[in-house]
């Protein structure tokens, strides 16, 4: 792997970029599980498994699926943020194996927010 | 000269038939005219594109990074939008989409309490990154601070920029870091070291451990930009033990950055080297002191050792050696991206940029929260905490852990920084906030944490070794029943010997949880020692254990949980304990909805 120079970081900062705004028609979703040592103590593993398990169950391909560390709101997780292509972020709380696959279903291939378990929508301010 | 300019928003616009047909091509111009005329062309990017569906609705403006979806845009809303949502960042509410009701009632994340008061510069890539993959870090602006420093500043300038940030170490000395790079720097005794302080020992505090969990690289990033400053090529990261997900993600975040090359030698192909390495820790508190930290570094037994000389002149192996916290690393790069004086825009005249808590105890939203230096307490404990549970109220809230103090109800308009918190007893610490309600003895506490000082006191001084056990024995007394008039002039006068004559941090505050629930809850240490009772129901050897008949609910609750049978109690009766049953559990008085137990 070369050494990358400060052009460089421009080009993969744009690279990803794209990736992550989810209008190159790549990815329809993303769903962030939040695995900081308090989700996971929580239990977020099995959500991760029980998301990977339904995407490989029903072949999809245009679901992206990654991790983050701690959300912020420990006393709630396990925490999710699920995010589809033409809408806000909506992060959901409190989950557990069957609200996870509900979400799944609803949300993530139906395109509707399960609004009993979510939290808010949107993103939180930066200070910059 | 930039090669391209930096988007900070999309607006995607529908140019498919339908749209153009209702108009989408004369938005888009109103749109660029109007961006044209705040001068924000090179911030907000128009892109036209096939069809989105909608035709109904249109013309359709999708706008990124929050996906918000307005519809049935006209040219003459274009001043509005930009004024409001580029502008201000609201939402142009008349534009949603309406029908899709679910959209509406889950809030915003802005108007929800936790989230919205926070401002996010340490915390600014949580929930947002995967920790393992250093693109994403450098996707948010990851190591472009480093780029910046090594292409553009030299190091006096980095340091200048520090100094002007007004930066304070964050974990819980306060010294200006600005100041602390200024004087290492000024050595010319090669090599040089920086250290990152990872050890975050104070009970209840993790903001540390999430950082280095979650954005690993801001840490590395912070390190290489200190190096660069003062001329140290080799950086170690002291982790505690108890972290072992920090040490992997941190470990695999080196493994990575050294691939790019932003880590090791001629960094950006700009002729700085630097490479870091961690060492974990072993399970001791005091070896979060910097001195004692170094010598366990070198292997050698954590204790402090006396100053001058400071660790800036001869720290690590002998050498001029720089400390910093991981929170106070992880400022850097957005404050040498935005500039010293951005970053002194926020918080307070001595205290400048954010905190972030560890909000834990009896209160609603325990988590992590980053805000401006200057907010209230109250503002931390009900707005962003959502209150306290179970319909409690609010009775202190410790800040500082083991060196730190209680703020009680009448001081909770306080404004967080480091003088006003000092003033009230207490100190901001590396940022565990524990939030007590009633049902919390300030005596107990205070045994609590005099208990965890004397178990992690090296033992080289006298006071610190010996002052703490006598302290935390005759806390044992008192909150056992035996307590006798004088104990608590006794305790005050021992406590300020151990302040003030004890070498290190760990002794110079350990008696400030004593002292500071002495001189806002002296009334409850009164009833320890002169009534023999604990008001807050804790100490099992002050309380009675008897029922309170006009109180009893007859609900039958404390029968029912009662582990030990102790309780007799029938329908429309109320209830009594047998006190040869009873264990002193006090599942009872957890229990009891209306406090009809003494």
């Amino acid at each position: 792997m070369p050494k990358i120079s400060i052009q460089d970081l421009k080009k993969i900062k744009e690279r990803e970029k794209a990736k992550m705004v989810l209008r190159e028609g790549q990815f329809r979703a993303r769903i962030t599980v939040h695995m900081g040592t308090c989700g996971i103590a929580a239990g977020a593993r099995e959500i991760m498994s029980v998301f990977r398990d339904e995407i490989a169950r029903r072949d999809i391909l245009d679901v992206m699926l990654t991790n983050s560390g701690c959300a912020g709101l420990c006393a709630k997780e396990p925490m999710i943020t699920v995010e589809l292509a033409d809408q806000s972020p909506v992060k959901y709380v409190k989950l557990d194996k069957d609200k996870a696959l509900r979400i799944f279903d609803e949300h993530v291939v139906g395109g509707t927010p399960v609004e009993d378990y979510a939290l808010a929508r949107g993103s939180e301010t930066m200070a910059t | 000269m930039s090669a391209s300019p930096y988007y900070r928003m999309v607006f995607m616009m529908c140019a498919g038939t339908g749209c153009i047909a209702s108009g989408s091509l004369d938005v888009r111009d109103a749109l660029q005219r109007e961006l044209t005329k705040r001068n924000l062309q090179d911030e907000v990017q128009i892109i036209m594109t096939g069809c989105n569906g909608f035709c109904a609705m249109g013309p359709l403006v999708v706008v990124y990074p929050e996906g918000i979806f307005y519809n049935q845009v006209k040219p003459e809303h274009a001043p509005l939008i930009v004024e409001e949502h580029v502008l201000k960042g609201r939402i142009v509410e008349k534009l949603l989409f309406k029908e899709e009701a679910a959209k509406d009632r889950v809030p915003l994340m802005k108007d929800i309490g936790f989230f919205g008061l926070q401002r996010l510069i340490v915390l600014r890539n949580r929930g947002l990154i995967d920790a393992e993959n250093i693109d994403d870090y450098i996707a948010r602006d990851g190591y472009a601070a480093l780029g910046k420093a090594l292409e553009e500043m030299t190091p006096e300038e980095v340091i200048d920029e520090v100094k002007k940030s007004g930066l304070r170490g964050r974990g819980g000395g306060g010294f200006p870091t600005g100041l602390k790079w200024e004087e290492c720097r000024r050595y010319s005794n090669f090599p040089k070291y920086t250290i990152c302080n990872g050890d975050e020992g104070d009970p209840g505090a993790f903001m540390d451990r999430s950082v280095m969990e979650g954005d690993p690289h801001s840490v590395l990033e912070g390190m290489a930009i200190s190096g660069y400053a003062i001329g140290a090529e080799q950086g170690y990261i002291y982790v505690r033990a108890e972290y072992p997900l920090a040490i992997q993600r941190l470990q695999k975040a080196i493994v990575d950055a050294r691939e790019y090359g932003l880590l090791g030698k001629d960094i950006l192909g700009k002729g700085f080297n630097f490479d870091i390495a961690i060492a974990p820790g072993a399970g001791a508190f005091v070896c979060g002191e910097s001195t004692a930290l170094m010598y366990s570094i070198e292997g050698k037994r954590g204790m402090p050792r006396i100053k001058p000389p400071r660790s800036a002149e001869a720290g690590l192996w002998n050498q001029p050696t720089n400390l910093n916290n991981v929170e106070t690393f992880a400022n850097l790069n957005p404050l040498i991206l935005n500039g010293g004086e951005w970053f002194a825009s926020i918080g307070t005249e001595g205290s400048k940029g954010t905190k972030v808590f560890a909000l834990t105890g009896a209160v609603n939203n325990v988590g992590l929260v980053e805000v401006p230096m200057g907010t209230s307490l109250r503002s931390l404990v009900f707005d962003i905490g959502g209150g306290i549970p179970k319909k409690r109220k609010f009775k202190a809230a410790q800040m500082g852990g083991p060196s730190g103090g209680c703020i009680p109800t009448d001081l909770v308009d306080v404004e967080i920084d480091y003088e006003s918190l000092l003033g009230a007893g207490a100190m901001m610490g590396s940022g565990g906030v524990v939030v007590m309600d009633e049902m919390t003895c300030m005596v107990d506490t205070a045994r609590f944490f005099t208990n965890f000082s004397v178990d992690e006191s090296c033992g080289k001084c006298t006071p610190c070794r010996e002052g703490l056990k006598v302290m935390f024995d005759k806390l044992t007394d008192i909150v056992e029943g035996r307590g006798e008039e004088g104990d608590v002039e006794f305790l005050v006068e021992l406590g300020h010997h151990i302040n003030g004559t004890s070498h290190c941090g760990l002794g110079k505050s350990a008696a400030n949880p004593v002292l500071s629930t002495i001189r806002y809850f002296r009334d409850e240490y009164d009833a320890h020692i002169r009534d023999k009772h604990c008001p807050a129901l804790v100490c099992p050897d002050l309380i009675d254990f008897v029922v309170i008949d006009e109180k009893c609910k007859m609900c039958g609750l404390c029968y029912r949980n009662c582990p030990s049978s102790a309780i007799i109690w029938e329908k429309k009766k109320v209830a009594r304990i047998d006190l040869e049953k009873c264990t002193k559990c006090r599942t009872c008085i957890s229990n009891c909805r209306f406090g009809a137990i003494r």
